[in-house]
């Protein structure tokens, strides 16, 4: 059994995001162990890229600060080497195409392996364009994680057929970040993504509160918070850990039921 | 033949469709709609119509005597675009992307825009169609180009300034694209440029084709024969793949695309993405950008706004693999100079992107024979960069 699939072995998983090298890459290191001791199920590393177009303000804040702080492609993977040897959390990194395709998705994705990464999520890359790296990713074990969105519709099913590692829900049209109040009718579309497979379906995008990530769990194998961690990280800075463990555990609680 | 090559939305390697899963369905709809309506006869008698009514096409294949006395070489026919409303190329574009979104039941159309011509041609094309406007715009590009701001506001656009990035063109296509995941129920992208995700570079060079189409008649009609050098300036390359488009199967029509060297190709300060970028994926498309060794976007820079873009669209990087186009580089000195050679010779003031086009033939007009002919696109007017000409050199305005 994949890391990834143990996250969501007999419980409803938390995932949590944050950019790395936001604010830097020790406290990246730091800040993974800190949110997998607190309960986190799953981590998605962000890999800065100058122009993510997927990101609403705060996380494109993030990924401005991670290169201004000297964040590397290369120094990424030598971070997550060392999360590796402490922690078995899933790691995940979501980053744009363009950082991948430059490093050669060959040698990409088997420095994911050697370092220990589990997938890849990769917002500007759908299903008609996955097709250029999952054979390559499959050679590496390394599962591409795909999207659905609001608007996917009868898209469901060809995308969740192919899926790997688990299904990224996308709660919400527009971009990342913390939303009040989330109307799409999610249950439907996880229900439709359940009758064409059994990889976990997990919800993101504008999740930050408890009471969010209890109700999604009630229907979805797991909630997915990116932006309310990053607003964490860029208000305490380097004295974010405290805030990022009672938070983690607090969703972590919410997602139990 | 066209350069598209056997797979859909490709040309070669470039194009694709790279863009979140979001806007999946609504471009799907959107190439179903345009693969639709470009055979729909009303639709194209109704844009006929506005290209011949309101937009004044077709625009002027004019012979530029003085230009061609004064450098002795090719005759110099220039394609008049500055002539269309709104004063550019843009026009042709908009109008067709407008009217499709209105045929679609779309009632708001979003749009980027540099220098702003873009914006300006969009928020008239709305203003006319009856579609509401919103413009992304660079917050740098917002206070160089008041004015135009200004004029998109008169026409009834709200415009955004673009405050993330480098607050340029690049930005103001990042914020559009993000607008677009969303609401895409009631809009359209109108994108400006023959880039991003297919279907827009088909759509984009299918609008502007018109120019080639027009020019190629013109100069039958006028020389009984096809010129031998077409040159137009590139940023995304909107105008010169409209320019070349009807020239691409006639094998001894040299093609050439001018590209913003801003203060040099062998400085950081320029926008030649042909000369100095490499293969990348980007705005949804995968084509040549100017990146750095770790494939983040790189700022680039022009004295031209409509030229200040990272990348190219993917049917010029594939017509400059194959070898059938060839790109040339263009300094802000060169460019102004030519800005300024024109006005005196000819007594037109053309856009500055328009000058990178014009400082080629400056070049090359004389190595060629006097009865060889060359096309070049003056894409759009100049008003717009008396300010920033003047500030170039040195001359104080007090407006």
């Amino acid at each position: 059994m994949s890391r990834i699939n143990k996250a969501f072995e007999n419980k409803k998983a938390f995932i949590g995001f944050l950019t790395a090298g936001d604010p830097n890459l020790d406290k990246t290191e730091e800040y993974v162990l800190k949110m997998a001791e607190a309960g986190a199920d799953l981590i998605e590393l962000g890999i800065p890229f100058s122009d993510p177009i997927a990101e609403g303000i705060v996380i494109q804040e993030a990924n401005i600060r991670a290169l201004s702080a000297g964040t590397t492609v290369e120094k990424v993977f030598a971070t997550v080497k060392k999360i590796r040897q402490k922690t078995d959390v899933p790691l995940v990194f979501l980053t744009y195409l363009n950082p991948v395709f430059h490093y050669g998705y060959d040698g990409f994705l088997k420095k994911c392996q050697e370092c220990g990464i589990d997938g890849l999520i990769i917002p500007d890359m759908p299903y008609e364009e996955k097709g250029e790296i999952t054979d390559i990713a499959q050679k590496y074990d390394i599962d591409i994680i795909s999207m659905i969105a609001p608007t996917s519709e009868e898209r469901i099913g060809k995308i969740a057929e192919t899926a790997k590692g688990f299904v990224y829900v996308v709660s919400s049209m527009g971009v990342t970040g913390v939303r009040q109040e989330i109307k799409t009718d999610l249950e439907s579309i996880v229900e439709v993504i359940k009758k064409h497979t059994g990889t976990p379906a997990a919800i993101g995008f504008g999740i930050s509160k408890p009471e969010q990530a209890e109700h999604f769990s009630k229907f979805a194998d797991g909630v997915i918070v990116g932006s309310a961690i990053v607003k964490i990280i860029a208000e305490y800075g380097e004295n974010a850990g405290d805030e990022l463990t009672a938070y983690v555990r607090s969703m972590k609680e919410a997602v139990r039921g | 033949m066209t350069s598209e090559s056997i797979k859909k939305g490709r040309f070669g390697e470039y194009g694709g469709q790279y863009i979140p899963e979001t806007l999946m369905n609504e471009i799907k709809k959107l190439e179903e709609a345009y693969e639709f309506y470009k055979e729909d006869e009303e639709f194209n008698g109704e844009l006929d119509t506005l290209l011949k009514e309101y937009a004044g096409r077709p625009s002027l294949l004019y012979y530029a005597e003085k230009m061609t006395k004064d450098l002795g070489g090719a005759k110099i026919y220039l394609k008049r675009e500055d002539l269309n409303h709104t004063g550019s190329h843009k026009i042709n574009n908009v109008l067709g992307q407008v009217l499709l979104a209105k045929k679609m039941g779309k009632t708001r159309v979003i749009a980027e825009t540099g220098a702003g011509q873009h914006g300006v041609a969009t928020a008239t094309a709305a203003a006319l169609l009856g579609l509401e406007c919103e413009i992304y715009m660079g917050k740098t590009d917002t206070e160089r180009q008041a004015l135009n701001v200004y004029r998109m506001e008169l026409l009834g656009a709200k415009v955004h300034p673009v405050t993330s990035g480098t607050m340029t063109l690049k930005d103001a296509v990042n914020e559009a694209m993000r607008e677009w995941t969303n609401r895409v129920n009631d809009t359209l992208y109108v994108l400006g440029s023959v880039m991003g995700p297919h279907p827009f570079p088909m759509i984009v060079r299918d609008f502007q084709s018109v120019i080639s189409r027009e020019a190629r008649e013109q100069i039958l009609e006028k020389e009984n024969k096809l010129p031998d050098a077409v040159v137009a300036c590139v940023g995304g390359g909107s105008n010169s793949m409209g320019m070349f488009y009807h020239f691409i199967n006639d094998e001894n029509v040299k093609l050439i695309g001018c590209e913003a060297a801003g203060k040099g190709i062998d400085t950081d300060m320029h926008a030649a993405t042909i000369a100095k970028g490499s293969v990348g994926v980007f705005h949804g498309m995968k084509s040549l950008f100017c990146q750095n060794e770790e494939g983040q976007i790189a700022p680039v820079y022009s004295i031209s706004a409509g030229l200040d873009y990272p990348g190219i669209g993917p049917e010029h990087a594939y017509l400059h693999d194959i070898g059938r186009a060839q790109y040339v580089s263009i300094t802000d000195e060169e460019a102004v100079s030519a800005f300024e050679y024109i006005a005196k010779t000819e007594g037109i003031i053309c856009a500055i992107e328009s000058a990178h086009a014009v400082a080629e033939v400056i070049k090359l007009a004389p190595t060629m024979e006097k009865d060889q002919i060359i096309i070049v696109c003056l894409s759009g007017r100049g008003d717009k960069d008396v300010a920033a000409i003047a500030r170039y050199r040195g001359v104080d305005l007090h407006e």
